[in-house]
C-alpha cells in the first residue's frame, strides 16, 4: 500500500509561523515542508509545545502561516472549508443540540436539509455505533462517546481529509485502544486522508504509513518514519519485534526532543 | 451522612412549609416582645391590613403602578443590554470606553441618582422607570457580556471547520451558548428592579408599593407597611420561580446548574 504512487492532497511548503508574545516573538514552526498524499495515514508526535497542534490549525485554515502556504488539491489555503475536517481534542460538540442535530450541523449549513440530512447523519451515527443515542445531548454521553459524535459530524459533511489534533488524548487507555481500532476501520472503508496528532508513540505506530516526528520549538519536521507494517493492525501488532523496534526509535527522538524543550 | 440520608426523606414541599411554619412562630414571638412589637403586628392585624388599604382605594392601584413600573424599566433594560453587551464584546474599543462606566455606575446606589433623573425627566413614571431601567441595564449587560466572550472558542472553530460563516457562527452558536447568561441577567435584572423600586418611587410617585411604605411612615403605620413588604417579597419569588422555568425549559442541555 505505501508503495504505490499517489497523488498529493496536501502540500505544505515553507511553512513558518511566528506569534507575537508579551516576551517578544515566538517562532513556532520555521521551515515545514511536507506532502500528504491521497489517502494516507500521517501520525504527527513531537514534545508538547512544537507546534504539531499550529500546523494543524493552519492546515484547517483556521490560522494563516506568517510566510510560506498550504495548498490543498493544488489550491492555496484561504480560511476554512469544509474539504477539511478537523477533529477536536475537547470533543466540540454543541452541548444545547442533541447527538443527531450535531451531526447534521455542517450538513444543514451546506443547505443539505430535512430527510436527506437525517438520512446522512443516521449513517454515520451507525457507523460510530450510536444509533442508541441519536436523541441525547452530549452531557448524557462518555468522553468516548462524544469523541465518536465529533467524528461522525466531522465525515457527515464528507472531508476529503480529517484533521484530528490529539483526538484520544482525554481519554481512558481501553476507550483509546477501542476508538482507535474504529478509526483504522473507518479510514480502510472510507479511504480519507487522515493527519493526525498524538503525542502518544504506539499511537502513533499502529495507526500511521508514516510517523513525522516534529522537534522542539521552533516547531520543524525532524524526521519522517515509514511504518511498513501491513494492515489490519491489532493489539498483537504491538508485541511484534517490528513495532518495538520503531518503537524505540520513535521514542528515542521524541525524547531527545523532550529534553531540548526541558533546558 | 446518616443525618442527610434522614432529611432527604422529606419531601422539597414539606421543607417549604416548615420553612413557612417557623418562620411564622418567628413572627409571633416578635410580635409579642415589647420592644419588636411595633414594627411586627402580628399575623392577623397585618392581613387585616389589606382591607383597610382596599378601603382607601390605593391597593390594587399601588399593586399595579408598581408592576408597571418594574416591568417597564426591566424590558427597556434587557432590550438595551443585549446590543450593549454584544457591541462590548466584539469591538474592543467599545469595551474599553463603555466597561470602566458600567462598573463605576453600577456600585452607587440608585437612590443617590434619582434626584438627577427627576431635575430632568421630571416627577412621575418617566423618572421611575428611567432609574429602574438604568440599574436593570448595568446588571445585565455585565453578566450578558460576560456569557458572550465566555463561549467556548473550540465550538467556535468547529462550527467554522463546519463551513459555517459569521452570521451562523453568532446565531447558531454564540446565540444558543450565550442563553444561559441571558436567563441568568433576567433573573438578577428581575430581582434589581425589585430592589431599586423604592429608589425610583421616591421620585414624587402617586401610587406604588414602594411609595406607599414611605408614605405609611409617616402615619406610623406598621401593620400595612409590613404587608407591602411581604408583598414586594412574593412578587420577587413569583418572578424568580418563572425565571427558573424559563431556565429548565431552555438550557436542560447544560453540564454544569450554577445555582
Amino acid at each position: 500500500m505505501a508503495g504505490e504512487e499517489r497523488s498529493v492532497k496536501v502540500k505544505i511548503d515553507n511553512v513558518r509561523k511566528v506569534y507575537d508574545t508579551r516576551n517578544g516573538e515566538m517562532i513556532a514552526l520555521n521551515g515545514v515542508d511536507l506532502d500528504i498524499k491521497e489517502n494516507e495515514f500521517i501520525c504527527v508526535v513531537g514534545p508538547s509545545g512544537c507546534g504539531k497542534s499550529t500546523l494543524l490549525n493552519i492546515i484547517a485554515g483556521l490560522l494563516e502561516p506568517t510566510s510560506g502556504a498550504v495548498y490543498c488539491d493544488g489550491k492555496e489555503v484561504k480560511g476554512t472549508g469544509t474539504e477539511r475536517g478537523v477533529v477536536f481534542q475537547q470533543y466540540a460538540l454543541f452541548p444545547w443540540m442533541t447527538v443527531k442535530k450535531n451531526v447534521m450541523f455542517g450538513l444543514n449549513l451546506k443547505g443539505i436539509k430535512g430527510k436527506e440530512a437525517e438520512e446522512i447523519a443516521m449513517k454515520y451515527i451507525k457507523m460510530v455505533q450510536l444509533e442508541d443515542f441519536v436523541d441525547h445531548y452530549p452531557k448524557e454521553l462518555s468522553g468516548g462517546m462524544k469523541q465518536r459524535v465529533a467524528i461522525a459530524r466531522a465525515y457527515a459533511v464528507n472531508p476529503s481529509i480529517l484533521l484530528m489534533d490529539e483526538p484520544f488524548g482525554a481519554l481512558d487507555a481501553q476507550t483509546r485502544t477501542q476508538l482507535q481500532q474504529e478509526l483504522l476501520e473507518t479510514w480502510e472503508k472510507e479511504q480519507k486522508t487522515c493527519f493526525f496528532i498524538t503525542h502518544d508513540v504506539d499511537e502513533a505506530i499502529i495507526l500511521a504509513q508514516k510517523v513525522i516526528i516534529m522537534s522542539a520549538r521552533p516547531g520543524r519536521i525532524k524526521e519522517i518514519v515509514d511504518i511498513n507494517i501491513p494492515y489490519p493492525r491489532t493489539q498483537e501488532t504491538k508485541m511484534t519485534p517490528e513495532f518495538l523496534e520503531l518503537k524505540n526509535h520513535i521514542w528515542s527522538q521524541v525524547y531527545q526532543e523532550y529534553l531540548e524543550v526541558r533546558k | 451522612m446518616n443525618n442527610k440520608n434522614k432529611t432527604s426523606k422529606i419531601p422539597k414541599w414539606a421543607w417549604l412549609m416548615i420553612s413557612l411554619a417557623t418562620a411564622m412562630v418567628l413572627w409571633y414571638v416578635l410580635s409579642l416582645i415589647p420592644k419588636t412589637s411595633r414594627s411586627f403586628p402580628n399575623l392577623v392585624v397585618t392581613f387585616k391590613s389589606v382591607f383597610t388599604m382596599i378601603e382607601r382605594e390605593v391597593f390594587w392601584k399601588d399593586i399595579s403602578s408598581s408592576l408597571i413600573s418594574v416591568v417597564a424599566g426591566f424590558a427597556i433594560g434587557f432590550v438595551l443590554s443585549l446590543p450593549a453587551a454584544i457591541l462590548m464584546a466584539w469591538y474592543g474599543p467599545v469595551r474599553n470606553i463603555i466597561e470602566p462606566w458600567i462598573q463605576f455606575i453600577r456600585n452607587i446606589p440608585p437612590l443617590a441618582y434619582v434626584p438627577l433623573v427627576v431635575i430632568s425627566a421630571g416627577v412621575g413614571r418617566k423618572s421611575q422607570i428611567i432609574v429602574i431601567t438604568i440599574a436593570t441595564f448595568l446588571i445585565m449587560t455585565v453578566t450578558i457580556y460576560q456569557g458572550v466572550i465566555n463561549v467556548d472558542e473550540t465550538l467556535i472553530k468547529a462550527a467554522r471547520v463546519l463551513g459555517a460563516t459569521d452570521k451562523d457562527i453568532f446565531l447558531k452558536v454564540i446565540a444558543p451558548a450565550t442563553l444561559p447568561f441571558i436567563i441568568t441577567a433576567i433573573r438578577l435584572g428581575s430581582s434589581t428592579a425589585l430592589t431599586t423600586l423604592i429608589a425610583a418611587e421616591s421620585t414624587g410617585a402617586i401610587a406604588g408599593l414602594g411609595m406607599r411604605i414611605r408614605s405609611l411612615n409617616n402615619s406610623f403605620e406598621s401593620a400595612p407597611m409590613l404587608l407591602y413588604i411581604i408583598i414586594i417579597g412574593i412578587i420577587g419569588m413569583l418572578i424568580e420561580k418563572l425565571v427558573k422555568f424559563i431556565e429548565r425549559r431552555f438550557t436542560g442541555w447544560q453540564e454544569k446548574r450554577e445555582v
